[in-house]
């Protein structure tokens, strides 16, 4: 263990999610599904309570002081999360639903308006649908190709031949910072520099990335990075879409409606700048500021001594796991964030995951919404383990014990 | 559930890994594919109906053990029969299944078909015993995409 590992006061983090100590099957819960969705820590949760029962009003609206100071909150929450990034304005930070409306929002506007018949977007192998199927539409609307960045057998994306992929019809290249289901982390950086060199914007899909590695927007050089707030200890149904200032500023609003206008006559409606020209409506506020939170609570923490822990969980657990006969790990690429997906023998995901269940370990069995990688591999789905800074290597020995229970069912 | 093993009985995990009637039936009188998008469960069903009579099924594709070994022992016990008599056994295993047919009183034709009645008490695995029943019900009238989402 790292010295950084030690920093981290585990036993004093579990008492801030009570979840990980309320029944479940009559068990300890054993929480390995991180990565579908984080569990709320209480200090975040609190903070959405607070906000709605003594702060809340609509947001940019009114002179009143419980509305400014709404706002303030709200603003602040935007403010935590550009600093969180490092981009270099808080106007570069849209909220959205989570990361899948970011990318439609991307999709809609940017993609709408420069993706031509004939044209091709560019992805990678191991994409999750929701980088994948808002631009089948627009692909199909326009008459575009989508294009593909193959993988390894071992879970890495194959960039000898970026170059040619990359091309002059190339409009766009969304690629994941780490895959869902393989745990990879992409060299993101060398990938966003190699297509600007080729005059082609990326858009990263970070939702994974996110929770687990030092985000700089600004050193990655993004054009769009896009996360959820639920998979990194925060709420649900807040998101994140950060964008090139001059890409986000020629993009037309895409979701039409009060708070996003200058003005409105029946003969021509103003909109805003940035952000508010992609906020129409009243925004999710209580999760955004939530979302404020979850970052104060991970930043608290520190980012170093989450990734040293969870970096620790993952080597345990591949090693441990790689010596049960029979268990083959998918997913074997240099740099992994704490994600192990395996399949047992022939024995199907979703059995094991059942079994998994009654001993009280939560993990996710199935294609992990990234279809295209189960075919890529030839498997119909995984079951996936995914570790967070509050578990705990007993944790990962238990998940052990309950796969060799599994084997011994199905002998 | 009590214990998975009431759920992954040994008849089960027999079925799963040697499925009787699995293969492709050409030609077949009626046929449907039946799905779980969610978790990828897919299989296809093929049935020759003859004389008001099940004469053979089969199926084929790939699933968890409790999709499979459904299938296997619905085409086990469908197979030979008249097809009022499948009628009436899709509708008693989706009503076991359900929960409002328990096997140990109420009269029906299930017989050993009643082993899956514990994944009642497991909601999330529900639609993978149901999926062959749900596609068999698709392929005798007629309909040939079936979802049990």
């Amino acid at each position: 263990m790292t010295t950084a590992t030690q920093a981290l006061d585990i036993a004093r983090i579990r008492q801030d999610f009570p979840r990980l100590n309320a029944p479940f099957h009559g068990k300890p819960v054993i929480y390995l599904d991180s990565a579908v969705s984080s569990l709320t820590p209480k200090p975040v949760v609190d903070r959405l309570t607070l906000y709605q029962t003594l702060e809340h009003t609509n947001v940019h609206r009114g002179v009143s002081t419980l509305s400014q100071e709404a706002t303030d909150r709200f603003e602040e929450a935007r403010e935590k999360v550009r600093a969180f990034i490092n981009a270099p304005t808080a106007a570069q930070v849209i909220w959205t639903r989570g990361a899948t409306e970011s990318v439609n929002l991307v999709a809609q506007t940017f993609g709408r308006a420069q993706v031509k018949a004939g044209d091709e977007i560019l992805l990678s192998a191991m994409e999750h649908h929701s980088n994948i199927v808002p631009w089948q539409l627009l692909a199909e609307e326009k008459g575009a190709k989508i294009k593909v960045i193959p993988m390894t057998d071992a879970g890495e994306l194959i960039l000898d031949d970026l170059e040619s992929l990359l091309t002059e019809r190339t409009r766009i290249l969304g690629v994941t910072h780490v895959s869902n289901v393989l745990g990879t982390i992409n060299p993101i950086k060398e990938i966003i520099a190699r297509a600007h060199a080729r005059n082609v914007p990326v858009l990263v899909d970070g939702a994974q990335g996110a929770p687990h590695l030092k985000v700089d927007v600004t050193d990655l050089d993004a054009d769009f990075y896009v996360f959820s707030g639920h998979k990194m200890s925060g709420p649900t149904g807040i998101g994140v879409l950060y964008g090139r200032r001059e890409l986000l500023e020629a993009m037309p609003p895409w979701h039409g409606g009060g708070s996003m206008i200058l003005s409105v006559t029946w003969e021509k409606t103003t909109f805003c700048g940035l952000p508010t020209k992609f906020e129409a409506g009243t925004p999710a506020i209580a999760q955004a500021i939530g979302l404020g939170a979850a970052i104060d609570y991970l930043q608290a923490l520190g980012l170093e001594r989450i990734a040293a822990h969870e970096h620790d969980l993952l080597a345990y657990a591949s090693e441990r796991c790689a010596a049960i006969p029979g268990l083959r790990i998918i997913g074997q690429a240099k740099h992994k964030a704490s994600v192990l997906s395996f399949v047992l023998e022939d024995i199907h995901p979703h059995d094991i995951g059942s079994i998994l269940d009654h001993e009280g370990i939560v993990v996710r069995a199935g294609h992990h919404c990234a279809q295209p990688v189960m075919q890529r591999l030839g498997i119909p789905a995984t079951t996936r383990a995914s570790f967070s800074y509050f578990n705990t290597r007993e944790e990962i020995d238990a998940l052990v014990s309950g796969i060799l229970k599994v084997q011994e069912i199905f002998k | 559930m009590t214990d998975p093993r009431e759920l992954y009985q040994e008849v089960i995990i027999e079925h799963n890994k040697k499925p009787r009637n699995y293969g492709d039936l050409e030609p077949c009188t009626h046929h449907a594919h039946g799905l779980n998008p969610l978790c990828g469960d897919d299989i296809v069903l093929k049935v020759v109906v003859a004389d008001g009579i099940v004469q053979d099924i089969r199926f084929l594709g790939q699933g968890c053990a409790i999709s499979k070994a459904s299938s296997s022992l619905m085409t086990v016990n469908v197979k030979g029969k008249p097809l009022a008599e499948a009628e009436l056994m899709v509708e008693q295993f989706r009503a076991m299944i359900r929960g409002t047919l328990d096997t140990a009183v109420d009269p029906n034709i299930l017989g050993k078909l009643s082993l899956f009645q514990s994944v009642k008490n497991l909601p999330s695995r529900v639609k993978c015993a149901v999926l062959p029943w749900a596609t068999l019900h698709s392929a005798l009238h007629g309909e040939e995409i079936v979802s049990t989402e």
